[in-house]
């Protein structure tokens, strides 16, 4: 796509301007924010380079217009400065040009609303999926549930601060990733690690649905392309399919008290075969008998 | 039948005179200004560097209670620069000062509602103060929920008596609102000097017009929601509680169909301001007048149809959703209109750079800025990644701090003169400008990029990835902070001068409306033999 290569060499462009650099990778994919980053995070699935390509688009759009707009009005600071035109003209009524500025931006909000439409019905309409997560906003933690994994029930609260400066309490984190994953696993940033993680299968439609036991909290994981509130009282409902195995982290996106800043999420996109030995290690020490399945 | 002019305290306890009452609003804004300023200082030094060092220490608490604090911050802030800086300013300021004069009425309807509607500010200011030193929750001291106040944070999230003391001031500063918007509107409708059709009125005129429209319907629907919210909270009732039956989106639809509106509120009388700056220094007449009144017509209509934009993420109908990416998108024609007519209206002028000019150019680029971003946002699809991020942040600072703030210091330039009779020192003024627009840009333009890379908002801490624009940013404020003071110097300098030496008509033949027509300042009483307008 045209758009696509001219923001890469924007892009480009900008990287010499600021000087950052790209990070490496680690192992698996890793959904964070960059250092310096000017951009959306990378996207990691296909709801994600959607919202991103549309962005794209939309920041071309945006760009002509208010350049356009800074253009015209530079032109006209000089050009009709007081000591290039003493004289001032009189006109101010000119019903063509009236028109034209009203009708043309009605034909770019059409151009736009093409691609947003759809792209809204992508995201919100969820498709079949094959199984359900219950996802439940405390203050200040996230309580996930596997209603389809025979209640498969955990809390994942943030890693504090203190493990990040501390080599012995990150190990401890660490290990205790390590042996909730079964593998090992390693902490990748501050105040985006959790001490659990969501785990799930890569290439599988999963419902999320979401409420809240206090106030109103918000699930966001930009890199997969979601966000949405976890109210009390309801049960609101949205998904994703990730197309890589990795982490992807968001954090909590509407206010919801003193910490609102500290209950990350963090999201493990595993192998099928992986998750499917999760499962019944997590059924082991997590599963609520109790539970019944509602997802699907 | 002359008779005497109150002089001292009672001249302004006693006001019924407009001007005089708009001076007091300007005063009031400005004493609210410093501290909502203040309040966001606080924040940008928490934010300078990753982790939570800067409030602990400043103000002597704990990590835990600093996180709280912050939010406080971040609601006192928000509160008061909406309802105790922007508004008192643009509406009760330049409004109740300009709007009389402008078309050519010697006062305002109801002069004694008037010195209602001022002094039930002053209280109201006072209610929210003390909203942020009583419990709030946790044994800590304010409201922490935001200025959009969403139950249930606001309700049981905040069980002490802060968040009562902030909905009584909300309640009596919107009864001073309403007030005024029927002021407003008796006054416009029924004071206008002979010949001076709505047709004629100038923009400003127009803008406050229907500002005050917009007020009448919006801030009841406030008063409303914010009076379920005291029931809720102390009366057993359940209106936004699930476990009752009410829900909690609710709250959201009517705070945002007052809200929506709200921020109209607080940009129409700042498209109208700077309608007549361009149209004075380029020495031509408002390009498209008629367009330019109804689009701010069209802005204010389509303004109450709107509200679930600021909703797209609580889960609504997808249907609902499209209807409200459609009707927002809408906006932008008018918008275009305005801004484009404002360019016409320079083309083919003589454009004097005076201060207020300068202002008035910055506001139509930097309102640009803020207005395609808010196109961007309007697009469920792409605010899905970008809501509650710094990305909103940055526009609405865009539309509301560059835009609203820029139009506020237009207008005093423009006016200071006129409601004086001291001109402003040019060259410090002119320092003040450059200082400040740097500032503005350099706190705000960075903040896209934080929210891109999805930071989100209201946050006491980031993860490390975000320091370098947050630090950026940090610095944007100091630079700001020196502009805040050269605002502050500029007008001292100004005021504090012996001499009146500012001309009835400082700005020439491009000013045509009728308050150049009066002395600098004008008399207590003006126009008691209505002027005629051809």
């Amino acid at each position: 796509m045209n758009v696509k290569r001219l923001t890469a060499g924007i892009m480009v462009a900008l990287t010499a301007l600021f000087g950052f650099t790209v990070s490496a990778l680690a192992e698996g994919r890793l959904g964070v924010p960059k250092d310096k980053g000017i951009w959306l995070q990378e996207a990691a699935n296909t709801q994600a380079s959607r919202v991103v390509d549309f962005n794209e688009l939309l920041l071309w759009i945006i760009t002509v217009i208010a350049a356009f707009v800074f253009i015209l009005m530079f032109y006209v600071m000089i050009r009709y400065n007081a000591k290039a035109n003493p004289e001032p003209s009189k006109t101010s009524h000119n019903t063509l040009i009236e028109i034209i500025w009203t009708v043309v931006p009605i034909g770019v909000l059409v151009v736009i609303g093409f691609w947003s439409i759809p792209l809204l019905y992508f995201q919100d309409v969820v498709p079949k999926t094959e199984f359900a997560v219950r996802v439940t906003g405390n203050q200040w933690n996230w309580t996930y549930n596997y209603p389809d994994h025979d209640g498969i029930e955990f809390t994942a609260a943030v890693v504090p601060k203190s493990a990040f400066a501390d080599a012995a309490e990150r190990a401890e984190y660490e290990a205790g990733l390590s042996k909730f994953l079964g593998r090992d696993a390693k902490l990748n940033a501050r105040l985006l690690d959790t001490d659990y993680r969501m785990v799930v299968p890569v290439n599988t439609k999963v419902k999320v649905m979401l409420t809240a036991s206090d106030v109103i909290h918000s699930w966001a994981v930009p890199s997969l392309g979601v966000k949405l509130d976890a109210v009390p009282g309801r049960l609101n409902e949205t998904w994703f399919e990730a197309d890589e195995v990795g982490t992807y982290y968001g954090q909590c996106s509407e206010l919801c008290g003193k910490d609102h800043a500290y209950m990350p999420i963090a999201v493990e996109v595993v192998s099928k075969d992986e998750f499917a030995k999760w499962v019944e290690r997590a059924k082991a020490e997590y599963a609520d008998a109790g539970t019944t399945a509602l997802g699907r | 039948m002359a008779h005497e002019n109150p002089t001292g305290w009672r001249r302004w306890v006693y006001s019924t005179n407009h001007k005089d009452i708009g001076v007091m609003y300007l005063w009031f804004s400005f004493f609210a200004g410093m501290i909502g300023f203040a309040m966001s200082g606080l924040m940008r030094m928490e934010l300078a560097e990753p982790g939570v060092q800067f409030l602990p220490e400043f103000l002597g608490i704990t990590e835990d209670h600093a996180r709280h604090m912050f939010n406080v911050l971040t609601t006192g802030h928000g509160l008061i620069m909406v309802f105790f800086m922007v508004m008192p300013a643009l509406i009760g300021g330049f409004g109740n000062y300009f709007v009389p004069l402008m078309i050519g009425a010697p006062d305002m309807a109801f002069p004694r509602m008037n010195n209602v509607s001022f002094w039930l500010m002053p209280p109201a200011f006072i209610l929210l103060l003390l909203s942020t030193v009583v419990d709030g929750t946790g044994s800590m001291d304010g409201f922490g929920g935001g200025w959009t106040a969403y139950a249930p944070l606001s309700t049981t999230g905040h069980p002490g008596p802060s968040m009562d003391l902030a909905i009584f001031s909300l309640h009596v500063a919107g009864a001073s609102s309403i007030m005024g918007a029927i002021n407003y509107i008796t006054t416009i409708f029924n004071m206008r000097a002979p010949g001076m059709t709505l047709h004629k009125m100038p923009l400003f005129s127009w803008s406050i017009l229907i500002t005050a429209f917009l007020l009448v319907l919006s801030l009841p629907v406030l008063a409303g929601a914010i009076t379920m919210l005291l029931t809720d909270r102390n009366f057993g009732t359940t209106f936004f509680d699930p476990s009752g039956g009410g829900d909690p989106i609710l709250f959201q639809h009517l705070f945002w169909f007052f809200g929506h509106p709200e921020v109209y509120i607080m940009i129409l009388p700042a498209f109208g301001i700077v309608s007549h700056i361009v149209s004075t220094f380029s020495r031509k007449p408002v390009f498209g007048y008629l367009g330019m009144a109804y689009a701010m017509a069209a802005i204010g209509f389509i303004g109450f149809v709107v509200w679930a934009h600021h909703m797209y993420t609580v889960g609504l109908d997808v249907d609902t959703k499209a209807y409200f990416v459609a009707a927002t998108m809408v906006i932008a024609v008018p918008t275009g209109v305005k801004i484009f007519s404002w360019i016409a209206t320079m083309w083919g002028g003589s454009i004097k750079y005076e201060v207020p000019m300068l202002y008035a150019i910055a506001f139509i680029l930097l309102f640009t800025v803020g207005g395609v971003t808010g196109v961007v946002l309007s697009n469920a699809g792409a605010d899905i990644v970008l809501h509650d991020t710094y990305y909103v942040v940055a526009h609405f600072h865009y539309v509301l701090s560059l835009g609203a703030v820029f139009a506020i210091f237009a207008g005093l330039y423009y006016w200071v003169g006129k409601m004086s009779g001291k001109q402003y020192p040019n060259f410090l003024a002119n320092v003040q400008f450059w200082v400040t627009f740097i500032g503005v840009n350099l706190i705000f333009f960075p903040q896209h990029f934080l929210g891109l890379q999805g930071m989100p908002r209201r946050y006491v801490d980031y993860t490390d990835a975000h320091a370098y624009w947050n630090k950026i940013s940090s610095y944007g404020y100091l630079v700001t902070l020196v502009g805040v003071l050269l605002f502050i110097v500029v007008m001292a300098i100004t005021l504090f001068k012996k001499k009146k030496d500012c001309a009835d008509n400082p700005w020439g033949e491009g000013a045509t409306t009728l308050e150049w027509t009066l002395s600098s300042p004008p008399p207590f009483h003006q126009f008691n033999e209505l002027p005629k307008i051809k």
